[in-house]
């Protein structure tokens, strides 16, 4: 077969001024060192450090000077749908991921475009999240995840395509959101398309050349630990994608991620656990063999994905300092576990917001028990809280370590409506067999107040510190800074806002041209700090305004757009 | 058949390149399967009981919730499953309540719409029974089936194309190709 797309992709590239690339220092390529170093003049990956904390010690900006924030400058993607991709930035280079699998070069500090990459995506594919969530960097190439299933290798300073290589099939229902994830040369991906039957993996590419080294599935096959979780053939078709990067620690050289839901969505079509759905697995990424796991809840049926990558935090337990892992939940519960080489262990968890699932979860081993009431199933009706979007969706959570606190970014107060219809696999095909429910089966609580929700969270003692209230829903990725600052936008309003990392209080506040659910990033040049972020309103975001308005009788107009706005003091 | 296939030359404009530059092409021959579905086509049902079963309207209740269905060519049998962008949705709907614009589209009430969504290009799959809506499950798009599959709520920015019946000793087939662009449009 006559293959243009590497022509094409070359051909894509928008050669633009190379004014701004000499106002620029020679590109410093990225090693294992640098990224492990945690640089803070740069954000080099997707939550700025292996860890997942999403902090920068960053502190020109503060809750005294951050009233004086002001935008220095703006791009426009030209792109519609969910911007949602850190900007990636290495001493100066600011590498944005887009929807459509576009990419710009800028100059960090003057939004001088460098070059653009542009992918020209198939007509038949279809994009259950037309979004993608960032570029990983090593030496000089920069990895993009394709929403056709392709990783591609850009030059980072040229934008030529080095080299591209599939993933998996689109055309089956496999497509690529995350950022990859690079440690020492070795870049890794997982897919998504829990919704049309795929089987989950996480795979490895050789960072040099884009030789697969390593697959490795998150539904054992016959045979395999694990297996006798699935009935009959349901493991070829049950779903557990990985669609969010992974965290990583280097002593225990252990990439942890979280995985999705099974497929159908009804728990009732594969009675068992369906290890590793729901859960979080720990794969080494040397060998991609998938050392340990932990799963959050059992044959979902709910939708409650929990692909977020679990933080790594040391926290205090009755004196002792545990090597954790804490991860907010879909299902609504704040997860704290402990990571060893040979282990994960379940320490507690709590709600974070109204749950009406779990009737218990089990001191020792974390494994919840339901209420059957509320578990939708195949002709059978449920509703539950919270939403099939949980207590908190994709949008990451972070962590100051200076203050203890963690922070996320939640929604109370809504909740979903359930039924399952009988669905018969055919590749590519949605997959999920949910039925058809009033109002989209969405609803807030009678009584509600509010939806959007910050919370802060003492990781020591495992009790709230505080909670900031939004009338909107809240699909904003958080930011925490040394500055004893969190940043994150998410609302209806288009705001993107920073707080007092101490009381919830909101300091300042910036309208942009449209919702905020971009993953925002700080990083220095010359000595000078910037915030950056990407607004760009869609995917699932829209999606729950729509509900919420058909619900409620609204008619709340977010716009679309996608632009990177970069901020600084004056 | 064949088709060829070049770089647009928006692509090359896009690439700063201008015009005179060789671009290599090459033909070859789209499997039949793979091509849209032609007039005279009978349609047949995709799944469910009947799969595989040329569509009489006897065959749908009134305004039943819509199945997919896909293009036959009678002469080769061959079946046009080749690309997800052949499938329709059909359904059975009253003549008399179409819209003048859709009315000749269908056939004995019988009207297909292209089962992919204009917004991100999602199987448009669902049913909104007490509204007669077709509903798409990613991102909450509607359609109305009398009028055209007009877009009535979500982010889908076109209705979903037509597919043109007639009936040929009773059967549904293929009266035309479709009447608008299938699937969506990418940006930029």
């Amino acid at each position: 077969m006559f293959n243009l797309r590497p022509l094409f992709a070359l051909l894509s590239i928008l050669t633009v001024s190379s004014v701004g690339a000499q106002a620029l220092k020679p590109y410093q390529p990225v090693t294992g060192e640098r990224l492990l170093e945690q640089d803070s003049d740069s954000w080099l990956l997707y939550r700025g450090s292996y860890d997942s904390h999403g902090y920068s010690p960053l502190d020109q900006i503060d809750r005294e000077t951050v009233a004086d924030l002001e935008p220095v400058w703006s791009f426009s993607t030209g792109l519609r749908e969910g911007h949602q991709a850190p900007p990636i930035v290495n001493a100066g280079y600011m590498y944005v991921a887009t929807p459509q699998n576009h990419v710009l070069a800028l100059n960090a500090a003057t939004g001088e475009l460098l070059w653009r990459y542009v992918r020209y995506l198939p007509d038949d594919l279809q994009q259950f999240h037309p979004t993608n969530r960032g570029v990983a960097l090593w030496g000089e190439r920069a990895y993009l995840a394709t929403v056709d299933s392709y990783l591609v290798a850009l030059d980072a300073v040229t934008g030529e395509v080095d080299w591209e290589v599939a993933v998996e099939d689109y055309y089956s229902g496999y497509y690529m959101t995350m950022a990859p994830l690079i440690v020492d040369g070795v870049v890794m991906v997982g897919v998504s398309g829990g919704e049309l039957g795929i089987r989950g993996f996480v795979a490895a590419y050789d960072a040099e050349t884009g030789a697969e080294l390593w697959k490795t599935y998150t539904i054992p096959a016959p045979g395999e630990p694990g297996s006798e979780s699935w009935p009959g053939d349901s493991w070829k078709t049950g779903g557990v994608p990985v669609w969010i990067t992974g965290s990583y620690d280097p002593e225990l050289n252990l990439t942890y991620w979280g995985t999705g839901n099974g497929g159908p969505w009804m728990g009732d079509t594969r009675p068992g656990d369906n290890l590793y759905s729901t859960s979080v697995i720990a794969i080494d990424p040397s060998t991609g063999e998938l050392k340990n796991h932990h799963q959050y809840h059992w044959n979902d049926s709910w939708d409650w994905d929990e692909v977020a990558a679990p933080l790594l935090i040391d926290y205090e337990r009755e004196g002792q300092r545990v090597k954790g892992l804490v991860h907010a939940g879909r299902n609504g519960y704040l997860w704290f576990l402990e990571r060893g080489a040979e282990a994960i262990d379940f320490v507690d968890a709590t709600p974070y917001v109204y749950q009406d699932v779990f009737t218990s979860v089990d001191s020792v081993t974390g494994r919840p028990e339901y209420d059957m009431s509320k578990k939708p199933g195949t002709g059978y009706e449920a509703s539950f809280c919270p939403s099939l979007w949980g207590g908190k969706d994709w949008p990451p959570a972070s962590f100051d370590p200076a203050s203890r606190l963690l922070f996320i970014p939640a929604n109370e107060n809504v909740c979903s409506t359930m039924v399952g219809e009988e669905v018969e696999y055919s590749p590519g095909r949605a997959y999920m067999g949910r039925g058809t429910s009033e109002n989209g089966g969405f609803y807030v609580r009678d009584g509600a107040d509010h939806i959007g929700e910050l919370q802060a969270w003492n990781v020591d003692t495992g009790e709230r510190a505080w909670t900031t209230t939004f009338d909107s829903h809240n699909w904003g990725p958080t930011l925490a800074t040394g500055g004893d600052l969190v940043f994150m936008g998410g609302t209806n309003d288009r705001k993107f806002r920073a707080f007092d990392s101490a009381s919830g209080e909101t300091l300042w506040e910036y309208p942009t041209n449209s919702g905020v659910i971009g993953v925002p990033v700080t990083f220095t040049v010359e000595g000078k700090q910037y915030v950056a972020v990407q607004a760009g309103w869609g995917v699932d975001a829209q999606r729950e305004q729509n509900l919420i308005n058909m619900s409620q009788g609204t008619n709340t107009y977010v716009p679309q757009g996608g632009v990177v706005w970069v901020f600084a003091l004056p | 058949m064949t088709n060829r296939t070049t770089l647009d030359r928006r692509a090359l404009l896009k690439a700063g390149l201008g015009v005179g530059i060789a671009i290599p092409t090459k033909s070859w021959a789209q499997p039949p399967n793979r091509a849209r579905p032609q007039p005279g086509d009978w349609l047949v049902f995709d799944g469910g009981e009947n799969s595989g079963q040329r569509i009489t309207p006897d065959l749908l209740a009134l305004e039943q919730r819509p199945v997919a269905a896909l293009a036959k060519d009678p002469a080769t049998s061959t079946l046009r499953d080749g690309s997800r962008l052949n499938r329709v949705m059909i359904t059975r709907l009253d003549p008399t309540k179409l819209s003048e614009a859709t009315k000749p589209h269908a056939a004995a009430g019988v009207i297909a719409f292209s089962a992919v969504c204009t917004h991100t290009g999602c199987d448009v799959i669902n049913w909104v029974e007490d509204k007669l809506l077709m509903a798409c499950p990613c991102h909450e798009s509607h359609f109305d089936v009398y009028n055209g599959a007009n877009v009535v709520g979500g982010p889908a920015p076109r209705p979903l194309a037509i597919l043109p019946l007639s009936l040929e000793s009773g059967s549904v087939v293929v009266a035309a190709g479709f009447t608008g662009r299938v699937g969506f449009t990418q940006q930029f």
